[in-house]
């Protein structure tokens, strides 16, 4: 295809993105190095027949012509970056000097929001990829192994939990584990204890969403690898079959070495995925206990105060995060290309 | 013929029996649930005394004169406009599907015909826009959309989605189109018609089965947006997720719970019925990139 061409059918898609993905990751650059003006304030003096009394109040005129002078703000360089909302490099030294054991350190740390939604961020990114992964194996075993009048019906069963909007899913599942609701009962009466409330401990709403996580990637995982059983070798299988090898070892030595790539592909996927949490914390209601660092973009941007500032050096930080999980993707992709070309 | 050998013994098929069934509850019983949960008055449905009144509604029996009622869905659809929000997503999912497939399959072909380097780099600088969370970007919209006054209506927010939309599109087609022989659209060039009409007479006719499965997954995108949509669609021209959400904000402070439960059903029975029909679409669209990749 020649050069012309190439443009002229690429130019509507390039431009899309060009202006509503490339230019926003700009200018989200840009707005988190400044921030919003202050009030311009004024000294007026007010004299009654007895006294005069200097009042500072707020020049509206005057801030709002530098507010439409300068609609981004006063340049602060990387001082959001550094901020209690986001780094706080200024607490973490106080407290760093004044704990005296690790534990005392993260923990005072904690307090801090951006450190409370990265360590929720985190623990949620690495705990559920690898449990998703297991769970859509041995899914994907069992369907595999069914009669394939079945697998239909339990393939069609297993795609709900992905393919229904997050926000939705979690709600489902947070009404169920209401306290008044049938697994919230279900677990007051097992624990004996009908005071006990998922929503009431840190712990326990950690749990929750990562079970969430778990129950809405699985069916992701099991889909690919199902379809990575179907172009098992039979000759192998048989091969070890012939060998000896019980049904654990033929899954072992046989199955998981043939699907590796593709699990490796899913652990990729999901833990972008995973990264940016987001509507599970907002359908389970979960923001006293568990934030990421979605969640905080979104608490920011949303309200009446829209903080675009700190939304942006928020999401600058987010970007950063992901492209250190998007690395052995892209990785991966060139080695591919260098192999073919 | 199952051999011998393949045979699987008896414990083993009990086990992995067991463990569908297992899985298979936890995976439909909550909409099942939900759906039966939601024709209830929330005393039945959220229970304090006993479960089982969530399966019976002694407490819907007596208000209402039978255990089901739809009290939460007139709630929702007529009491609380709902239907509204139904229409935007209908509007917003139309257009968002329509615009990024023709865009998309325009820019999948090019890049699937083209030899040169550029379109590698260029699907790698799509495959880091994939990797972009939304919602880093919104905060890069606000200021552009306010200053120009288009924030808050249906269009922007369409050409937003279709943009996120792009760089999978990209991907999904371009695989797509690598697998129709360049033959096809080579020969008709031969015969005098330019890249354009080759595209549009031999290529349109045999693309619709890759086109349909990514309309399937632009389709999902656009719908269960939750992040761009509740950011930059103002309170009436809110789309279904984003005013499900403004519900739980409000009912839980009037009490009207049922309404959201009513909601939330009317917005899952859509993708229920998209899963029943577009099945094997949906299984083939995400194996697609990852047997292949």
């Amino acid at each position: 295809m020649k050069h012309r061409t190439f443009f002229w059918f690429f130019l509507p898609t390039g431009l899309a993105m060009l202006l509503f993905i490339a230019a926003p990751i700009v200018s989200v650059v840009i707005q988190s190095l400044f921030t919003p003006h202050e009030a311009v304030f004024r000294t007026v003096e007010s004299c009654t027949p007895f006294t005069c009394v200097q009042e500072t109040i707020i020049d509206q005129e005057a801030t709002r012509a530098l507010r439409e002078e300068a609609p981004l703000g006063r340049f602060a360089g990387l001082d959001i970056y550094f901020d209690r909302g986001h780094l706080a490099v200024n607490e973490v030294a106080l407290i760093w000097r004044a704990s005296n054991t690790w534990a005392e350190f993260f923990n005072r740390l904690g307090n801090l929001p951006f450190y409370r939604a990265m360590a929720f961020t985190l623990t949620y990114t690495f705990t559920v990829t690898p449990l998703l992964i297991v769970l859509g194996l041995m899914i994907a075993l069992a369907v595999n192994s069914l009669h394939r009048h079945l697998k239909g019906l339990v393939i069609f069963f297993s795609l709900l939990p992905m393919i229904v909007t997050p926000l939705i899913g979690s709600l489902i599942l947070f009404w169920m584990i209401d306290s008044r609701g049938i697994i919230g009962s279900a677990i007051q009466w097992m624990a004996n204890d009908p005071g006990l409330s998922l929503k009431a401990s840190t712990g326990l709403t950690w749990i929750m969403l990562i079970v969430y996580g778990v129950w809405h990637s699985a069916p992701f995982a099991f889909v690919v690898f199902y379809a990575g059983l179907q172009t098992l070798p039979k000759d192998q299988l048989e091969a070890a079959q012939i060998d000896g090898a019980t049904r654990w070892q033929q899954v072992r030595y046989v199955v998981i070495p043939h699907i590796m790539p593709l699990v490796t592909f899913v652990a990729l996927i999901q833990l972008m995925d995973n990264f940016r949490v987001f509507e599970p914390i907002v359908g389970f209601n979960a923001e006293a206990h568990a934030t990421s660092l979605s969640w905080i973009i979104f608490n920011d941007l949303g309200g009446e105060t829209r903080q675009l500032s700190a939304a942006a050096a928020t999401s600058v930080m987010t970007i950063i995060g992901v492209a250190i999980l998007l690395s052995p993707v892209l990785v991966r992709t060139w080695r591919d290309f260098k192999g073919k070309h | 013929m199952a051999s011998k050998a393949q045979r699987v013994p008896l414990g083993l098929r009990l086990t992995t029996s067991l463990f569908i069934i297992v899985w298979l509850i936890l995976a439909a019983f909550p909409f099942f649930w939900t759906l039966w949960g939601s024709f209830k008055v929330e005393l039945d449905f959220f229970s304090i005394a006993d479960w089982t009144n969530a399966l019976f509604g002694p407490r819907t029996q007596e208000t209402y004169g039978s255990p089901f009622t739809g009290a939460g869905y007139y709630g929702a659809w007529v009491q609380e406009d709902f239907w509204r929000a139904a229409i935007n997503t209908f509007i917003v999912c139309f257009f968002v599907v329509c615009t990024s497939l023709t865009i998309g399959t325009l820019g999948g072909y090019a890049l699937s015909r083209s030899g040169f380097r550029y379109t590698f780099w260029l699907l790698i600088i799509a495959l880091i826009f994939r990797a972009m969370p939304p919602i880093t970007l919104v905060a890069g919209y606000m200021l552009p959309f306010f200053e120009w006054n288009v924030w808050g209506i249906l269009p922007t927010t369409i050409i937003v989605l279709v943009a996120i939309n792009q760089p999978f599109t990209l991907w999904m087609l371009h695989s797509f189109f690598q697998n129709i022989p360049k033959e096809l659209d080579e020969s008709a060039k031969v015969d005098g018609c330019t890249q354009f009409q080759a595209f549009r007479h031999v290529i349109v006719p045999v693309m619709w089965p890759g086109v349909i499965t990514t309309g399937l997954f632009s389709f999902l995108l656009a719908y269960n947006d939750f992040a761009v949509t509740s950011m930059l669609l103002s309170e009436s021209n809110r789309t279904m997720i984003p005013e499900i959400a403004a519900f739980l904000g409000t009912t839980y402070t009037e009490g009207n719970v049922m309404f959201a439960v009513a909601a939330v059903v009317s917005a899952t029975a859509p993708l229920f019925i998209l899963v029943m029909f577009f099945q094997r679409q949906i299984v083939s669209g995400l194996t697609a990139g990852a047997v292949k990749g």
